[in-house]
């Protein structure tokens, strides 16, 4: 069975009738109010998208360390480093298109360089925001905020970890970027798949060729895997974290497989497959293909049919994995 | 705190001493800013030795207020007032701006104890002394934050997203005093984007505002004790400032907003080699005055 069991992923993980469907921002509400609870220290801003980054959950957990921003992304921030330098933990919402899309200097500079610990928090990543269409689909977030020197950047796969990976924010003790997309995904992991900030997991295993995903492409790529099984053998990697990308895990895949597909709902440019390939060209270069944006907006649209149109679902995945084998 | 001063000549004569050293630091970095620092001695040394409750010994003191430099450009000022203040030896003035410095062209917050932020891109100070403050709001702590800022930052959007929050959370333990000399780098401020009426503006949103003369000690420590008394709003002291304070041949010349004594020809300058000592010797007539002006 290619399942990784010790990742504990739920039982129905391919019976799309039963799999539960909730939305990554939904994990990143529930995190902030457990957040609160543990610590006093953590403050959490937005910037008049209370409820759609669903920052309102912390809201009205904690009404007096909720602090709104209005329409000034670039105050959220600056305002969360003034607060980080005064000893709070802030977490600061928008669209991700907005933050870091309209802020991205105010996030260098007054918690990048200033050595400041806070987390922004990107909702609406990539384009699986839908109808909003290409000014509300943020795929440039990854490359922008991975080039910050000492930033962690993290794009969970499903709302348990989305909420796993908000929580794991708290002890990192400097800048974080963490992405959430808009619509609902299936949920597979659980609470006991294993989590950890820089840790990439295997969720399935394989032999012939590694797909690195990471976000909601993440499940597409378990699809693909299953659906290519008794042909091919196909390893599916949980890259969570982008930065710092997990190097050991991935390597060692690429030594097994020899050949490495990335998947991500971003552009390939700067982004997880970039990353991915700068550390296989230094220290074991395969055959690779990416999925993501290729130096392209997003467009309106259902959120299926921009995944279709944009090449991202199981069957796209399918064949760059044949398209990579026939070039072995 | 044996740092303070309480006599208005000691005051004048800490400036003097905070002007001299920055000339001989930026001369000696050869390249950095000249007239704003000059400019704003007088308020940092109110600041720092008369009204700020601070520390120099124990710089990371929770109880101390923030003073925060949004205008990072103009750290020669900041630097040489803490050198004296006593946050570090002051023949670490000659390192700034060199390979391996704690004095960096722009300051560093995790560089050097003492800096309560990194600052060098415009407008994003006051947004942060305001989240300092809103932190003490909810913590009902008493620290103060002092935002310095200068006028060409009015010019970025970011300033106005943070005096509109400060005014919205009633932020009183907030005051930004604006170092408002009129040139910025590519001229002066009213003709390359015009920022008048200033106070009107911050009134407009919902400041206290105080306009002095940025040179007259008295009028300084009393508009920043004015600050303190404020409710319910935060405070903006308009500080009209000489660019270049002190040296005869760099005030009002906004040649001298980006530049170190000792560089090459400026029309109306004295030669490269003579910069320096007769910015010295335009500073030693400055202190002579002070001590003729207290002697009767």
């Amino acid at each position: 069975m290619p399942l990784n069991q010790s990742a504990n992923l739920v039982p129905n993980l391919f019976d799309a009738a039963t799999i539960k469907q909730a939305g990554t921002r939904d994990g990143y509400g529930q995190g902030l109010v457990e957040l609160g609870k543990q610590d006093p220290r953590v403050v959490v801003l937005c910037a008049d998208l209370t409820e759609s980054t669903r920052s309102n959950l912390f809201q009205k957990a904690f009404p007096d360390r909720f602090i709104e921003i209005g329409v000034a992304e670039q105050n959220l921030i600056t305002v969360g480093a003034g607060l980080a330098a005064a000893g709070k933990i802030p977490y600061m919402a928008s669209y991700a298109a907005f933050a870091p899309g309209r802020c991205w200097e105010q996030i260098r500079t007054t918690f990048g360089y200033n050595d400041l610990h806070g987390v922004v928090a990107g909702a609406h990543a990539g384009v699986s925001v839908g109808p909003d269409g290409a000014t509300h689909q943020a795929v440039e977030d990854i490359a922008t905020m991975r080039t910050i020197a000492g930033c962690t950047v993290l794009a969970p796969c499903d709302a348990v970890r989305a909420q796993q990976a908000t929580m794991a924010t708290i002890t990192v003790g400097h800048l974080c970027y963490i992405r959430f997309g808009r619509d609902k995904y299936p949920v597979f992991t659980t609470p006991t798949t294993p989590f950890q900030i820089g840790k990439a997991e295997v969720f399935y295993e394989g032999s012939d060729v590694t797909v690195v995903a990471c976000g909601p492409l993440v499940y597409q790529a378990l699809l693909a895997a299953k659906q290519l099984e008794g042909t091919i053998s196909v390893e599916v990697i949980d890259s969570t974290t982008i930065k710092p990308l997990d190097e050991a895990t991935i390597v060692t895949s690429a030594k097994k497989t020899g050949a490495v597909v990335t998947a991500e709902e971003a552009s390939i440019i700067g982004g997880l497959g970039g990353a991915v390939a700068e550390t296989l060209s230094r220290q074991y270069p395969v055959p690779m293909e990416y999925i993501g944006l290729h130096d392209i907006y997003g467009e309106s649209g259902q959120a299926d049919e921009l995944l279709g149109k944009f090449q991202m679902k199981a069957v796209d995945i399918v064949a760059a994995i044949k398209r990579l084998l026939q070039r072995q | 705190m044996n740092h303070r001063l309480t006599d208005l000549k000691a005051l004048r004569l800490k400036a003097m001493d905070i002007r001299q050293d920055i000339m001989t630091s930026l001369a000696a970095a050869k390249s950095g800013h000249s007239a704003g620092p000059l400019g704003m001695a007088d308020i940092f040394t109110a600041l720092f030795f008369n009204v700020a409750k601070i520390d120099p010994t124990n710089p990371s003191w929770p109880e101390r207020d923030r003073i925060v430099l949004s205008n990072g450009h103009i750290c020669p000022v900041l630097y040489a007032t803490m050198a004296q203040a006593g946050f570090f030896p002051k023949e670490e003035l000659m390192t700034l701006r060199q390979l391996g410095t704690r004095l960096q062209g722009h300051p560093h917050r995790s560089a050097l104890p003492g800096l309560e932020t990194t600052s060098g891109p415009l407008g994003s100070g006051t947004s942060q002394s305001a989240g300092m403050a809103l932190a003490f709001k909810m913590d009902g702590t008493s620290q103060r934050v002092w935002c310095l800022t200068s006028d060409g930052e009015q010019q970025e959007g970011n300033t106005w997203e943070g005096v509109m929050f400060a005014a919205a959370k009633q932020l009183d333990n907030l005051t930004v005093i604006m170092d408002r000399n009129y040139i910025q780098i590519d001229g002066t401020t009213e003709t390359i984007m015009p920022l008048d009426p200033l106070a009107d503006k911050y009134r407009a949103f919902n400041w206290h505002v105080i306009e002095i003369d940025g040179h007259n000690m008295e009028a300084i420590i009393d508009a920043l004790e004015e600050a303190k008394s404020m409710h319910h709003r935060p405070t903006l002291i308009l500080a009209n400032v000489v660019p270049g304070k002190g040296v005869s041949y760099m005030e009002n010349n906004y040649i001298w907003h980006g530049a170190p004594p000792g560089i090459g020809d400026v029309p109306g300058a004295p030669s490269k080699a003579d910069q320096l000592p007769v910015a010295l010797a335009d500073l030693a007539k400055m202190r002579q005055q002070i001590e003729t002006d207290h002697m009767t």
